[in-house]
This record gives structure tokens, C-alpha cells and sequence, in this order.
């Protein structure tokens, strides 16, 4: 990588480019022109604009103002977008962020070579030459989710190679990577660039060091860009010596103000003496994986220690373990010589702990942070005044006492972060990366108090860093790598040792020399210029496209436990909950009598209960207050009442009366308790008077013929099962197909739609095509279940329930996507989609009461929604005995739904961010 | 020095919901909007049953008897054909379809006791089952009066005077009430502690609180009474002011009771919300989670459906529910107005069920935070 002069061909052209996201403005009237063929870095800290240029430059994002001209065209007209997608490849920031976690390294490249229309033997070569330049070959089955960063990376760069594109967007993608990673990974880009003659290379990066090496860099901050030119420019401009004091220099003058160069005191002479910390052949195994191995080092009192390593290697584990927040797995940490136990608190008192990303409790105002962290150190609440107040001083925070975390710039809240470690005075400081995403001026700051409690306070500081000049100022430092401490020493030892000129060099020494024993390197790449391209693809409408999606949805949906359970068994577990929960049949109701009288007729009347199947007789009554009492525990349902010469009275044909008591507490009982009771007294009634004046006497003015038809034994399950099938066949499938856009939008992966040649209609079929057979699957458990074990008779014809249960399902999957092209995050998605399905298809659609019963909106919502049609359809087949002509009415509606639903999908999907 | 801990920390959950509008508006919802909806939307026992008559006779009674079905107990009939009448019933159009043969009424007056037709949709479940019975005194009725004075009443010897205690009205809106509060406890309670929790977890703030002199329990402790307080605070409040000033219902028993056994059955549902969010780990998750396991909580504990009706195995299994044992306890309170010497057992029930609970959770917890 020369740092070429600027080259009169440019790849990227922004005019007068704003962006803003609700009141925060990420971008301001950015105009820039870069050059083609040539490496250009973005630099400067987090939440300056970077991210937001790039997802512009590859047209993941809407164009708010301004214009972007990207490979000759408007990125605006989503025409130039659909020719030029398979000319960008776009990796956007964070580690794996647009990789599916659950799939394997060539499931994942699979995935991208079906978007862009590659062949099955073209993929496999493909996949073959990239697994083999970038050294990933050997993990080629292996989860995303094990992956290390590094392996992440450059499976991403993977992923975004296999079209050959002309120009290559990087969003940071070295962060958190070890040195040899990253080398390994610039070196890829070098090789790639290489055989691919005039491809461009647009990177963001907050690592300095990496950005020196670019050919033409663009300093941003605030959403605006400070300066561009060549690195050499740039130190020029700014009269320094390297790129992070150049950056500085660039910044405004209100932001530069304060800042001092660190200087680090040397340490007092008399300091060697204590040991803080102790690690002693330290271990930590989760399951068959060890993270941390045999690790051990030797902290003195006083001390700055600084931890490198990639993520993943181990470093937070460590760090865990000696804060007692994990127990090791073999091996000993001591503090002070004394031995950490978990369970011990009183050790906790000692150490100050800041974990990565600043954990504060943002519902707590920043005085309200110190506060309980405070009083859980136990703090007298005397002192406790006091301490925040001198805190609030020590670390600027008087002007935010009173505003969330989350107000804060970033820097603060990192003050914040320290401020909350130090509350308790601890005599260890354990610090998990406590700058990453700051920018320099606030990590100088920063820094510059650590000097001071290490100083002056005599404060042991263990702290973890990905940068090479915070770790220069360390008095000494430890290199981890795949849960092993390679070195540790002094960073002027550790260059000496290597012979090397900086730290990272260095340090990539010791790297390559653990590498060797385990993975081989990248192999030599052979230049992909030499392919051949893919066959032509419609841009409108690809079967490939659409089944990498179904085929990667599946696999997904497969490798998620919770997921797979809902979409398999969670609606019988429902059926089976709703079956019996609405049962309305009610069996062995208890009740007691209290029998004045006691003769033949009495007993004769209480037999008429106890007889059937409807009543168990509980002990007699013996007065009034057992009655209230027995009725009050809920033991009784009934208590009957016989009045004294009850028999008698009969007998001589004189009016008495029976008092009968129901259990009111429970009304839909009571009733069923009254109907049955009225019922047994008429027929006892009628019985008597057969008895006494013959036949004729049981004869009324008309006679009412009643023929409960189609459910001639009045189930509940016969009636509710046929119609519950509806019901859940609409919930799950439509919440499961919501759930897998939103899903992709909240986790990310979202952008491979935006950027690459898959049409809408093509995701949105793709990704039902599975939750339609999964529904399918679960349209015939449900059936089957129905009819065997809750007894339901299926009298109609089969076949067209399996088409209208194919039909509706096709609809119920299409409404969830419908829905989930105005959701964005997982939890609401699941909310609204009970709310849209749960309300109309139990209320609405006849389940209950028949829609003819319905008025206003409720009927008018039941007449179109897909469930009452359905429903229709279920009981007729199931119990009504009737087929397709007698219910073809009912399919129409249906029929009509897909395609409206798929449009309208269609039509509300964004192929943009916003 | 524990307590205290407990104490901070139950603080820190309290303003914590404070700044949630969401989950604010939710406890607000679940506790006013949602019961005093449900409850009045309760329907009665026939509500607008679609009804068909056949009328064949096209008398003076059957004008008569077609007049007599109207709202809100029936939608007014539909006179239909006799052909029509299948197809009608088997597209689900009408729930009853009357058929009043010619001659009717001409039998009628002469004592020849005619026969009618009643066909009911037994697949109708709410409206077949006790429609029937209206339908039948309601054409008693309608002829008894065309026919009076032809006649002689009758009495029948024996009457039987029927009488529900608790709820004389046997108004469904009451019995409703309260177990939309006892939903809406057993959801809050899991919802509010398990999105606690995960919040925390998803934030990262729970590792920074094992670092401090502060136990997994204390943690656990904390919210769990952080939470369980709000729930039972916002159903004291409920029961005072919507169910029974707003709702009407009269509740006979001690209010104090009820909020004990409240209490207990928060407290076993708020270490299910723990449980459940340690084995979900993330919000979509616990989501899922939530639907598979609120409704057989809430369906199967004897709040909607009587007991009685399910099948033995279910009712045993459900008696490791603390919400059924809390059904149990809140009827027999509330209604019934029983008291501690009735409703101990159930108390004693949701006690250990929630002791092994938090015995249970405790542990999922501190693997949860590792």
C-alpha cells in the first residue's frame, strides 16, 4: 500500500449530504469526493458520522438531503441501486453483524452466493478458494457464534468477496481484533486488491496506527468532516508526528481545549515491595472449552497493568475470576495474599470493578449511581454526602449530577464508570476496556486520572486495552492470546525482547510464533479476477434468491430452541390448555342435603341427584350453620333443603316447596348447577305424576321437538376443538413470520436485504415458504390430536380442510409479514401480533358467538377476517359432514387474501434503512 | 447490613419502573382499563342468538311466537324456507332454526298438542347449551298466553325454591372481576421481575453488582419485593376502587385476607418471572416464553372454567399452581366471606409452593449470572 497521489477518477461523490436521526444530527452538509482504486480510511472516534456515510455510500440507507453519487450514478434511484448492488459489497460494523450466528462458516457463504446467483458447483469453488485464502477452511462447520473475532472478520470479508465487487465498504473492521488478525486480515485486503485491478476500498477504522497506511484518509467528527488528504498531508497540515496527535490538532478549538499530552510519572522507588494481585496458574473451563489457561502473573501494589489480546481470548474471564464474579476452574487467585472465594464479600470491598460498555443503571440519574453504589458498599450514609460530592469533583460530573447515563457523551459516561468503581476507595482497580469507542481527547483524560490514583493514591490498576499507545503507557503489560499469556513485561522489554520497533510489531512476533503450532495461515489467494460471472439472474424475480432465504430461514429456525418449541409443540400445549380451560361440561358437582323430613319419598327425591352422573352426594347435612360453613369452604355446590312432612304433604298432594341452594361465587357453574336441578325435579315431577294419575298427565299444550344437530351429544370439546384449530393456526405462524424480519431488523443482518440483489417479494416469499410448512406440520398434529385424543368425530371430507388449512395458513403467515414490515424490535412484534390475532380471531370470528351475532366494528372486522371463514370451514368438515361445494363460499374470501396480503407486504417492506 | 442491601436495591428497582413508561401504562392498563372492559363486556348468558323460523303455518299464533324473539337475548328472526334451512345451519348462518308445521295452530286450539321443531347448532357451544331453554319459555310463555282461558293453570305440587347464594343474580360481571385481578397479578407479577432481570442482564448491570459485598439472594430478594409490592399495592387499589366502587361488586369477606393470600401468590409467581427469564435470557425469548406459559396459568386454575370439568390429571397438576390455590382462596374470601380457619390450607399451599419456587430460582439464578 503506497500512499499514492490523489487519482483523478473518483468512486464516490457526496454533495451537501445530511442525515439526522429524530433530534440527533448524524451528518451535516458532508461533501467529499473519493478517489477510486485506492484504499480511504474514515477516521475518529464512535458516533461521529462514520457508520451513517458508509450505509449511504452503499445504499442500506434512505437519503435524507443532498446527493450520492456512487460508481457513476444517483444512489437515490433505486434503479441505479438494483444495477450497481452486485458491484458493492457492504460489511457493516460490529463483529459478524450481518453473519447468521446459528449457522455454520459455509452455510453462511452458501447463503451470499445464492443472493447473487451463483450455481451449485460455481458456489462450491468459490466457497473452496475463499475458505482457503483466508485461512478458515479448517472451520468450515463450525457455528458463527464459537467463532473468534478475528475468524468473524474475515468470514464477513468472505461473505462480502464471493461476487467480486468493484467497490469494498469496511465499517471497523479490525475493532477488537488481535494484532495478528488484523495484519492477517489488511494483508487479505492487499492480495484481493491486487488481483482485482482498480477495486476500490472504503474503510472506517478509530485505530490510527492501521489508518497511516491508507492511501487517502477523511477525518469526521460531529457529523462533519474536518480535513482529507493523504496521511503525509495531514501531518503536514498539522505539524505532528503521528496520526492520533494529527487527528487532535484537526479537532475544533473549544474540543482540544484541556488537553494535555499524558505524561506518566514514573512509579516511586519504594513501591516494589507488596503484591496486589496474584494470579497462580489460573484456569477456566466451560464445558469442553477452556477459555482461560494456566494462567499466572504477579501484580506489586501500585502498579499500571495493562492487558492486550483479541476479543474473545480470555481476557474478561480472567479478569472476572479476580473479582470473585467466577470461580476458577483450577489454579488460584489471590488479592493481597488473600485467596479469592466467591463467597466472600468482604474481598469485594477492596476492588473496584468497570466491566465493558460502562454498565450504569440508566434509569438512575448519575448522582443517584454514585448513591447506591455507595450504600451497597456499605458506606455510612454520613459519609456518603460527602463522597459523592468529592467525586463529582474528581471527575467533572458537577454539571450532570442530575441527568440520566444515557443523556451523556460517551466520555463522561466513561467518567461516570470510574467514578462509580472508585466510590468505595478500593485498593484495586480492575478496569475491562474502559476507553473503547472514546475519542483520544477523552481517553487522555482519562488516562491522566489513572496516572494520578496510581501515583499518588498508590492505587494497583489492572486494565484491559486494544491500543497500542495506552498500553505504552503501562508500567507493564501481558499479551493473552486463545486463553494464554504469551509475554509479560515491560513494554520496552517486550520490544527489545523481539527486536521490534513498536509495540504491535512486537507483538505480532510473539503471535505468529503461538500461531504456528495451531492454525495454518492464510494460504496464498489466488485473485478471484479470473471467475466466471454468474449466469444472468432476472433483477425482478429469482427462485434462487427466494429459496436461499427459505433454505436459511429453516436452518435458523431449526437451531432455535425456544422458537422451534413455539412453532412445533406451543400450539398443542395451547389446544390442550384451551380444550379443557373452556370446557364448559360440568361433571361431579357435590352437594349435601339436609333432610327434615327422611322418609321413602325424600330419599327417593335426593336419589333422583345422587344417581347421576351430574351430582356426588357429600354427608348429610345435620343444621343451618354446617350448611353455611361447608357452602362458605366451597366444598358444596348445592345444599338441598327438605322441609319437615315433606312426605306427607306429598302424599295428601299439598303444595310444599324444596329450597335449594346454588353456589353463586361461580356464576357460569351455577348456571349449568340450575339447569341440571330444574331439569331432574321436572322429570322426578313427571315421574311421580305417571305414578299417581297415569300416562296422560305428562302431555303439556305442545309438544318441543329438540334436535341438537351436528353434536348430538352437546360436547364442549366437539363444539370448541374444530374452532380452536383456526384460532392457533392464526396466532403462531403469523407471530413466528414476524418474528423472522424483525428479528433480522433488530439483530442487523437486515442490511443483506437492503444491499444486495434480492427483491422484496423474493424475501418476503422466502422466508414464509418455511413457517407455511411448519404451520402445515402443526395443522395436522393439531388434527390429529383432535380426533384422537379429545374424541372429536370428523364426519366431512378431508381433502378440503387440508386445502382451506393450506389456504389459511399461506394467509396467517402473510399477515405476520405484512405486520412486521411496521415493526422493529422482537418484543413489540410479539405484543402486536397477540393483539391483532388473539382479539378478532377468539371474538370476532365465531368461535363463541356466530358472527351473525355480532354488530358494528366487531362484525364488520368478523366478516373479513380470514379466521371466521376458516372456522366455517372447520366445523363443516368436522362435524356438519360437508365437503368442498357445500363450503366453497367459504374459500373465496380466502383465496382473495393471499394476494392482497403479499402485496400490501410487498409494498410497506423498505428495501432502505431510514 | 443485608437488609439494607435488600432495601437499596428494591429502591433502585422502584425507580427504575418509575422511568418505564411502558411498563406503566401496562400495570395501569392491567388493573383499571382491562378488568373494567372485560367486565362489563361480559356478555349474559344468550347474547343476540341468531334465530330461523320456518313457518309453515302462517297463523296468528306463529306471527305471535316469530315476535316474541328479539334483542338482546336474539337477533329478530329470519323467515326462512324449509329448503334454506340446511343450507343455512351448515354455513353457521343461524344458531336455531324453529320449524312450526302447518296446522299448528288449528291443533293447537283443538288440545291435539302439535309438535314444533327446534333445531339447534350444537356446535354453537355458548348459545346451543343454554339457549334451548329460552327458546322453550319463551314459546311456553307466547302460547300459554294465546291459549289462556282455553285452559286451566296448573301448579305442579312440589315447587322447588332456588336460591344462589353469594352472587343472587348470578351476575357473571362479579365472579369476572375477580379473576381478571387474579390475570391480571399472576402476569404482572411474572412480567415486571423477569423483564427486571433481563433488563439488567441485557444492560450488564447485574455482573457490576456482584462485584459489590452483595449476594445473589439479596439481589433476587430485592426484586421480587420491589415488584411483588407495586402488584399488590395496584390490586388493593383495584379491588377497592374499580371492582368494588366502580364495578359494583360487593365483596363480603376481610380485603386483608385477600391481600395475604395475594401476597403469597405474588411472591411464588414473582420467582417464576426469575425462573423463567434465566431460562429465556433475552426479552423476544421471554416473549415466546410468556404466551406458553400465561394462558395454561391463567385457563387452567379454575378462574375461568370450573375445576371440576377438567380431567383429574389436569386438576392435579394444576394444584402446583400457586394461582389455583389463590382462586380457590379468593372466592371463598371475597364471595363466600370465609375466613382464616376456611382458607388456611390454600394458604399454607401458595406458602411452600412459593418457598420451593425461590428455593429453585435461587439456584437457576446464580448459574443465570455466571
Amino acid at each position: 500500500m503506497t500512499s499514492g497521489t490523489p487519482v483523478k477518477r473518483r468512486v464516490v461523490r457526496l454533495e451537501e449530504v445530511g442525515l439526522s436521526y429524530g433530534g440527533t444530527r448524524a451528518l451535516d452538509a458532508v461533501s467529499l469526493d473519493m478517489p477510486a482504486g485506492c484504499m480511504v480510511g474514515l477516521i475518529g472516534p464512535d458516533g461521529v458520522g462514520k457508520s451513517s456515510l458508509l450505509s449511504l455510500i452503499a445504499g442500506a440507507r434512505t437519503i435524507q438531503q443532498g446527493r450520492v453519487e456512487v460508481l457513476g450514478g444517483d444512489m437515490a434511484r433505486s434503479a441505479h441501486r438494483r444495477g450497481v448492488c452486485s458491484r458493492i459489497a457492504y460489511m457493516p460494523q460490529g463483529l459478524g453483524r450481518n453473519l447468521y450466528p446459528t449457522l455454520s462458516v459455509v452455510e453462511n457463504i452458501d447463503f451470499f452466493g445464492r443472493l447473487f446467483g451463483h450455481g451449485g458447483q460455481e458456489r462450491e469453488r468459490r466457497i473452496a478458494e475463499l475458505l482457503d485464502g483466508t485461512g478458515l477452511a479448517p472451520f468450515a462447520d463450525r457455528p458463527v457464534a464459537k467463532l473468534s473475532g478475528g475468524m468473524k472478520q474475515k468470514l464477513g470479508l468472505c461473505c462480502a468477496l464471493i461476487h467480486d465487487p468493484d467497490l469494498l465498504i469496511l465499517d471497523e473492521p479490525t475493532t477488537g481484533i488481535d494484532p495478528l488478525s488484523r495484519r492477517q486480515f489488511w494483508r487479505l485486503i492487499e492480495r484481493i486488491r491486487s488481483g482485482r485491478d482498480g477495486m476500490s476500498v472504503i474503510v472506517a477504522t478509530a485505530y490510527m496506527e492501521e489508518a497511516a497506511r491508507f492511501d487517502w484518509l477523511v477525518a469526521m467528527d460531529e457529523g462533519k468532516v474536518l480535513a482529507s488528504g493523504t496521511p503525509a498531508d495531514f501531518l503536514r497540515r498539522t505539524d505532528t508526528a503521528d496520526l492520533d496527535a494529527a487527528f487532535i490538532a484537526l479537532l475544533p478549538a473549544g474540543k482540544r481545549d484541556g488537553h494535555r499530552a499524558v505524561v506518566m510519572p514514573p512509579r516511586p522507588a519504594d513501591a516494589a515491595g507488596e503484591t496486589a494481585i496474584e494470579a497462580d496458574h489460573l484456569s477456566k473451563r466451560f464445558g469442553d472449552f477452556t477459555a482461560v489457561d494456566d494462567v499466572s502473573f504477579r501484580i506489586a501494589r501500585g502498579e499500571i497493568f495493562g492487558f492486550l489480546g483479541s476479543n474473545g481470548c480470555g481476557k474478561t474471564t480472567t479478569m472476572k475470576m479476580l473479582t470473585g464474579l467466577l470461580a476458577a476452574s483450577g489454579g488460584q487467585a489471590r488479592l493481597f495474599g488473600r485467596q479469592i472465594d466467591p463467597r466472600d464479600l468482604t474481598v469485594r470491598r477492596r476492588v473496584g470493578y468497570m466491566s465493558q460498555g460502562f454498565s450504569l443503571y440508566s434509569e438512575l440519574t448519575v448522582r443517584q449511581n454514585l448513591e447506591l453504589h455507595a450504600r451497597l458498599f456499605g458506606m455510612p450514609s454520613s459519609d456518603i454526602a460527602v463522597r459523592v460530592g468529592e467525586a463529582a469533583g474528581r471527575f467533572q460530573l458537577a454539571d450532570h449530577m442530575e441527568t440520566l447515563p444515557g443523556a451523556l457523551p460517551l466520555g463522561i459516561r466513561q467518567r461516570l464508570s470510574l467514578a462509580v468503581a472508585t466510590i468505595h476507595k478500593p485498593d484495586i482497580l480492575i478496569l475491562d476496556e474502559p476507553t473503547s469507542g472514546v475519542d483520544p481527547v477523552a481517553r487522555d483524560a482519562f488516562w491522566r486520572i489513572l496516572a494520578d490514583l496510581s501515583r499518588r493514591e498508590g492505587v494497583t490498576i489492572f486494565v484491559s486495552t486494544h491500543f497500542m499507545n495506552e498500553a505504552e503507557r503501562c508500567d507493564r503489560i501481558a499479551l493473552m492470546h486463545a486463553g494464554k499469556v504469551l509475554v509479560s513485561d515491560t513494554p520496552a522489554a517486550i520490544k527489545a525482547a523481539r527486536d521490534a520497533e513498536t509495540l504491535d510489531a512486537a507483538f505480532v512476533g510473539y503471535l505468529e510464533e503461538a500461531a504456528t503450532a495451531q492454525e495454518t495461515p492464510a494460504a496464498a489467494m489466488e485473485p478471484a479476477g479470473h471467475t466466471t460471472h454468474p449466469r444472468p439472474q432476472s433483477r425482478f424475480f429469482a427462485p434462487r434468491r427466494l429459496f436461499a432465504y427459505t433454505r436459511r430461514e429453516t436452518l435458523e429456525l431449526l437451531r432455535d430452541p425456544i422458537r422451534a418449541a413455539l412453532a412445533t409443540i406451543g400450539s398443542l400445549i395451547l389446544m390442550l390448555v384451551i380444550g379443557y380451560g373452556i370446557n364448559m361440561d360440568v361433571d361431579n358437582l357435590s352437594f349435601a342435603v339436609l333432610d327434615h323430613d327422611d322418609t321413602a319419598i325424600s330419599r327417593d327425591y335426593v336419589l333422583q341427584l345422587s344417581g347421576s352422573r351430574f351430582f356426588t352426594e357429600k354427608p348429610l347435612l345435620a343444621g343451618y350453620p354446617e350448611m353455611d360453613r361447608r357452602m362458605e369452604s366451597g366444598e358444596l355446590s348445592l345444599a338441598l333443603e327438605i322441609p319437615p312432612g315433606f312426605g306427607r304433604d306429598v302424599a295428601r298432594g299439598r303444595t310444599v316447596a324444596i329450597g335449594a341452594w346454588i353456589d353463586g361465587a361461580m356464576p357460569t357453574r351455577a348456571e349449568t348447577v340450575r339447569g341440571y336441578i330444574e331439569g331432574m325435579h321436572m322429570t322426578w315431577l313427571a315421574q311421580r305424576a305417571r305414578e299417581v294419575y297415569g300416562k296422560a298427565a305428562a302431555s303439556g299444550d305442545f309438544k318441543l321437538e329438540v334436535r341438537y344437530r351436528y353434536n348430538p351429544d352437546v360436547r364442549s370439546l366437539d363444539a370448541i376443538v374444530p374452532a380452536v384449530i383456526p384460532m392457533l393456526l392464526l396466532m403462531i405462524p403469523s407471530m413466528l413470520a414476524v418474528l423472522s424480519v424483525v428479528r433480522e431488523k433488530e439483530l442487523g443482518s437486515i442490511v443483506n436485504f437492503y444491499v444486495t440483489p434480492v427483491t422484496r417479494l423474493e424475501f418476503l416469499i422466502g422466508k414464509q415458504i418455511p413457517y407455511v410448512l411448519v404451520a402445515m406440520m402443526n395443522f395436522l398434529l393439531l388434527t390429529a390430536f383432535a380426533i384422537y385424543v379429545f374424541d372429536v368425530p370428523f364426519t366431512g371430507s378431508f381433502v378440503t380442510f387440508v386445502a382451506a388449512a393450506l389456504l389459511y395458513v399461506v394467509v396467517a403467515t402473510a399477515m405476520g409479514l405484512v405486520l412486521s414490515t411496521f415493526l422493529n424490535s422482537q418484543i413489540a412484534a410479539i405484543f402486536a401480533t397477540a393483539l391483532v390475532t388473539m382479539l378478532p380471531a377468539s371474538q370476532y370470528s365465531g368461535l363463541i358467538d356466530p358472527v351473525t351475532s355480532l354488530q358494528g366494528f366487531g362484525a364488520f372486522i368478523g366478516r373479513i377476517y380470514p379466521t371466521t371463514h376458516f372456522i366455517t370451514i372447520a366445523r363443516g368438515t368436522f362435524s356438519k359432514a360437508l365437503g368442498f361445494a357445500d363450503l366453497a363460499g367459504a374459500f373465496v374470501p380466502l383465496l382473495v387474501a393471499v394476494p392482497v396480503l403479499i402485496g400490501l407486504g410487498a409494498v410497506f417492506l423498505r428495501k432502505q434503512a431510514r | 447490613m443485608r437488609a439494607a442491601n435488600i432495601f437499596h436495591l428494591g429502591v433502585k428497582e422502584l425507580r427504575g419502573l418509575a422511568r418505564d413508561p411502558v411498563l406503566l401504562i401496562l400495570i395501569v392498563h392491567a388493573f383499571t382499563l382491562a378488568i373494567y372492559t372485560a367486565s362489563e363486556a361480559m356478555p349474559e348468558t344468550l347474547n343476540r342468538a341468531p334465530i330461523a323460523i320456518v313457518d309453515e303455518d302462517r297463523s296468528a299464533v306463529s306471527v305471535r311466537i316469530a315476535s316474541a324473539f328479539y334483542p338482546p337475548y336474539f337477533v329478530p328472526p329470519r323467515l326462512i324456507s324449509h329448503h334454506e334451512m340446511d343450507s343455512r345451519m351448515d354455513a353457521g348462518l343461524d344458531t336455531f332454526a324453529l320449524d312450526i308445521p302447518p296446522g299448528f295452530q288449528r291443533d293447537l286450539i283443538a288440545g291435539r298438542t302439535p309438535t314444533l321443531q327446534l333445531n339447534i347448532d350444537a356446535t354453537r357451544m355458548s348459545q346451543a347449551f343454554v339457549g334451548g331453554g329460552y327458546v322453550q319459555s319463551i314459546l311456553s310463555g307466547e302460547i300459554g298466553e294465546f291459549l289462556a282461558g282455553h285452559r286451566p293453570d296448573t301448579t305442579p305440587p312440589v315447587a322447588l325454591d332456588l336460591r344462589a347464594r353469594f352472587n343472587p343474580e348470578l351476575d357473571k360481571g362479579w365472579f369476572g372481576a375477580i379473576s381478571d385481578v387474579i390475570t391480571s397479578i399472576t402476569m404482572l407479577s411474572i412480567v415486571l421481575t423477569g423483564a427486571a432481570l433481563i433488563r439488567e442482564r441485557e444492560h450488564g448491570t447485574i455482573e457490576h453488582l456482584l462485584v459489590m459485598p452483595v449476594s445473589a439472594f439479596e439481589i433476587m430478594l430485592a426484586k421480587i419485593w420491589s415488584m411483588g409490592l407495586i402488584v399488590l399495592a395496584a390490586s388493593a387499589l383495584c379491588l377497592v376502587f374499580v371492582v368494588e366502587g366502580l364495578l359494583a361488586v360487593p365483596l363480603h369477606g376481610s380485603l386483608g385476607l385477600f391481600l395475604a393470600g395475594a401476597a403469597l401468590d405474588i411472591f411464588a409467581m414473582t420467582c417464576l418471572g426469575i425462573f423463567l427469564a434465566t431460562v429465556a435470557g433475552s426479552m423476544p425469548q421471554f416473549g415466546l416464553l410468556l404466551m406458553m406459559v400465561l394462558m395454561p396459568l391463567q385457563l387452567l386454575s379454575g378462574g375461568v372454567t370450573p375445576r371440576e370439568s377438567m380431567p383429574e390429571i389436569i386438576q392435579i397438576i394444576m394444584l402446583a399452581a400457586p394461582n389455583t390455590h389463590f382462586v380457590m382462596l379468593a372466592q371463598a374470601v371475597l364471595f363466600r366471606g370465609a375466613g382464616l380457619d376456611v382458607v388456611w390450607p390454600q394458604l399454607a399451599a401458595m406458602f411452600l409452593i412459593g418457598a420451593a419456587l425461590f428455593a429453585f430460582s435461587l439456584r437457576r439464578f446464580r448459574h443465570f449470572l455466571i
